[in-house]
């Protein structure tokens, strides 16, 4: 846990009614870092992504983001903060067209620098220009997927959640993307925190890796130590690599 | 055909004002899910604020041009009408968000049957009167249209494009879209859910202040318990054209402003709310979404 964390979530419980699916995590993401979380179905991976947005609320514990406690802060002051996320399920508004699902992105700015930052995302994911006019709900899976991290990347964050940013995209579309974060960490300095099915593509990217069992984080380290790791090759790495 | 056409009109007279209270029914729906059964008072409460402004107007102002009074009135009546919204949303609405369904709309009703008990007790049982603002009629052709009808057509298409350009073209607009199609996801984008809320209800509140404004001048009266019929019948008009959505409610509102005046004219004016009534069970059973109402396409 180190004391001048970006992102610091200390001990964190959250609840769906009466069932635990977070049991008191601890993962912290310091500027500048790409961190990984990885975990089979149902381990609490995306319910931890969300509970940074306070939806669902934690329980218990603390999340502190840049020396500000947001654990009972509403989601939208968070999200003012400069975290966006491109959340589980890809929650593209479906009846808006591509661009205004970009230009939702960057509400926060007014679309000041909309323009500008439309073009950097349009040259990630040139299928997205072509498709400005269509309705987000008639994309296609990987589309949604491209617009969901494109509409992400529009609100300028500071940290950027990304929960199976690979879910449903072609293998030269996920290395396209993989290279894209790894090229926004390293020029503009964007800090990571993404959830992956893909774990080896997700920790050979990650300058750090948590892995997350039933609700608990049972395992952390640099991306290189857990790709070595044997029980973490056995549980998530062998026999599908990519 | 003279006949035709007259009726044509008169039917686009109470069309327009059904289509403006149509809007805050739909967009209420649209954004929270909710049939605030409230509205049809809010707009009997703006035809009353009207009211009153005009009282106020002509006994403190000897004679005050009609278009003038007939203005600050509107604007009045908006501004306070949605002043009640507002409250009524924060203080009986919102603290049942995410409670069980059925909680908010029980909660209308009963906002409803307070709204009206109040301006009863307020303002008296018996209709309230005012003399007429507008009476300049216009004959062409053998078909007579009234200057009232001219404003209040007039001042519905006017108000209509506003609020398609709020709605469609403006920030304001995109967040209540947005709202409106997943509110969890506006909120992590930062917009602010609740307040896109309240002003949802404050721009309903404002087109039905208008539809009571016109209302009270092409009448000539009000009561308490005007909120009820046309409430419905805007209601109606909002599950015609589709809930949800704000063209489908301006639609839905003509439509049942034509079928009231046609059935008035051709058959039995005492059947005219049964015949606007079928109407919308048969359309319903072919087009269970309405007409323009969302056609299910989407991807999940
Ligand atoms: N809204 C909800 N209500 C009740 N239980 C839920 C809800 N959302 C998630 N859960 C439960 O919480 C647990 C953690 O779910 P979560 O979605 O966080 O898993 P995950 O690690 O993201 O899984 P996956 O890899 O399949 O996306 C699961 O057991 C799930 O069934
Ligand atoms: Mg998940």
């Amino acid at each position: 846990m180190a004391p001048n964390a970006l992102l610091d979530v200390r001990n964190v419980e959250t609840y769906y009614g009466n069932i635990r699916a977070l049991n008191g995590v601890d993962v912290s993401v310091n500027q500048g870092e790409i961190v990984a979380l990885i975990g089979a179905n149902g381990a609490g991976k995306s319910t931890l992504m969300m509970t940074i947005f306070g939806s669902p609320r934690a329980r218990s514990g603390q999340i502190v983001f840049d020396g500000t406690d947001i654990t009972q802060m509403p989601t939208h002051e968070i999200a003012r903060l400069r975290i966006a996320q491109s959340p589980e399920g890809r929650r593209i508004f479906p009846r808006m067209t591509v661009l205004e699902n970009l230009q939702m992105g960057a509400s926060l700015d007014k679309l000041k620098f909309f323009d500008e930052d439309v073009e950097k995302v349009f040259t990630l994911f040139p299928r997205l220009k072509e498709r400005i006019n269509q309705r987000g709900g008639t994309l296609s899976g990987g589309e949604q997927q491209m617009l969901s991290i494109g509409r992400a990347l529009m609100a300028r964050p500071r940290l950027l959640l990304l929960d199976e940013p690979s879910l449903g995209l072609a293998p030269l579309i996920v290395k396209g993307i993989f290279d894209a974060i790894r090229e926004l960490n390293r020029t503009q300095g964007l800090t990571v925190f993404l959830v992956e099915q893909n774990a080896f593509g997700a920790l050979k990217l990650a300058t750090r890796g948590y892995v997350m069992v039933n609700g608990s984080v049972t395992m952390s380290g640099t991306g290189k130590d857990l790709l070595a790791d044997p029980e973490v090759r056995a549980a998530y790495l062998e026999g599908g690599r990519h | 055909m003279e006949y035709f056409i007259q009726q044509l009109i008169n039917g686009l007279t109470l069309g327009s004002i059904y289509g403006l209270i149509a809007i805050g029914y739909t967009m209420v729906y649209g954004i929270i899910g909710m049939i605030n059964f409230a509205h049809g008072d809010v707009f009997m409460i703006g035809a009353f604020i009207a009211l009153i402004v005009f009282l106020v107007l002509t006994t403190v102002f000897y004679s005050i041009p009609v278009a003038l009074a007939l203005l600050i009135m509107m604007i009045v009546a908006m501004l306070l009408t949605s002043l009640y919204n507002w409250t009524i949303e924060k203080v009986a609405y919102r603290p049942l968000r995410g409670s069980f369904r059925l909680a908010p709309l029980i909660t209308a009703i009963g906002m409803s049957i307070a709204l009206s008990n109040f301006v009863q007790v307020a303002q008296g049982p018996r209709n309230k009167p005012i003399p007429p603002l507008v009476g300049r009629v216009y004959e062409i052709g053998g078909v007579v249209i009234s200057l009232k009808q001219i404003i209040i057509v007039a001042v519905t298409a006017v108000l209509l494009t506003l609020f398609w350009y709020l709605v469609n073209k403006t920030a304001l607009g995109r967040a209540q879209r947005a709202c409106e199609q997943d509110r969890k996801m506006a909120a992590l984008l930062g917009i602010d859910v609740d307040r896109t809320i309240s002003i949802t209800f404050i721009m309903g509140a404002s087109l039905a202040a208008v539809a009571g404004t016109l209302f009270l001048m092409y009448y000539g009266v009000i009561v308490f318990s005007d909120g009820f019929v046309p409430g419905v019948k805007a209601f109606t008009a909002a599950v015609l054209g589709g809930i949800g959505s704000i063209p489908g409610a301006v639609l839905g509102g003509l439509l049942i402003g034509f079928i009231e005046s046609m059935w008035s004219a051709y058959f039995s004016i005492d059947y005219k709310d049964v015949a606007a009534f079928s109407i919308l069970a048969i359309v319903l059973i072919f087009m269970p979404s309405g007409i323009l109402g969302r056609p299910e396409v989407e991807k999940v």
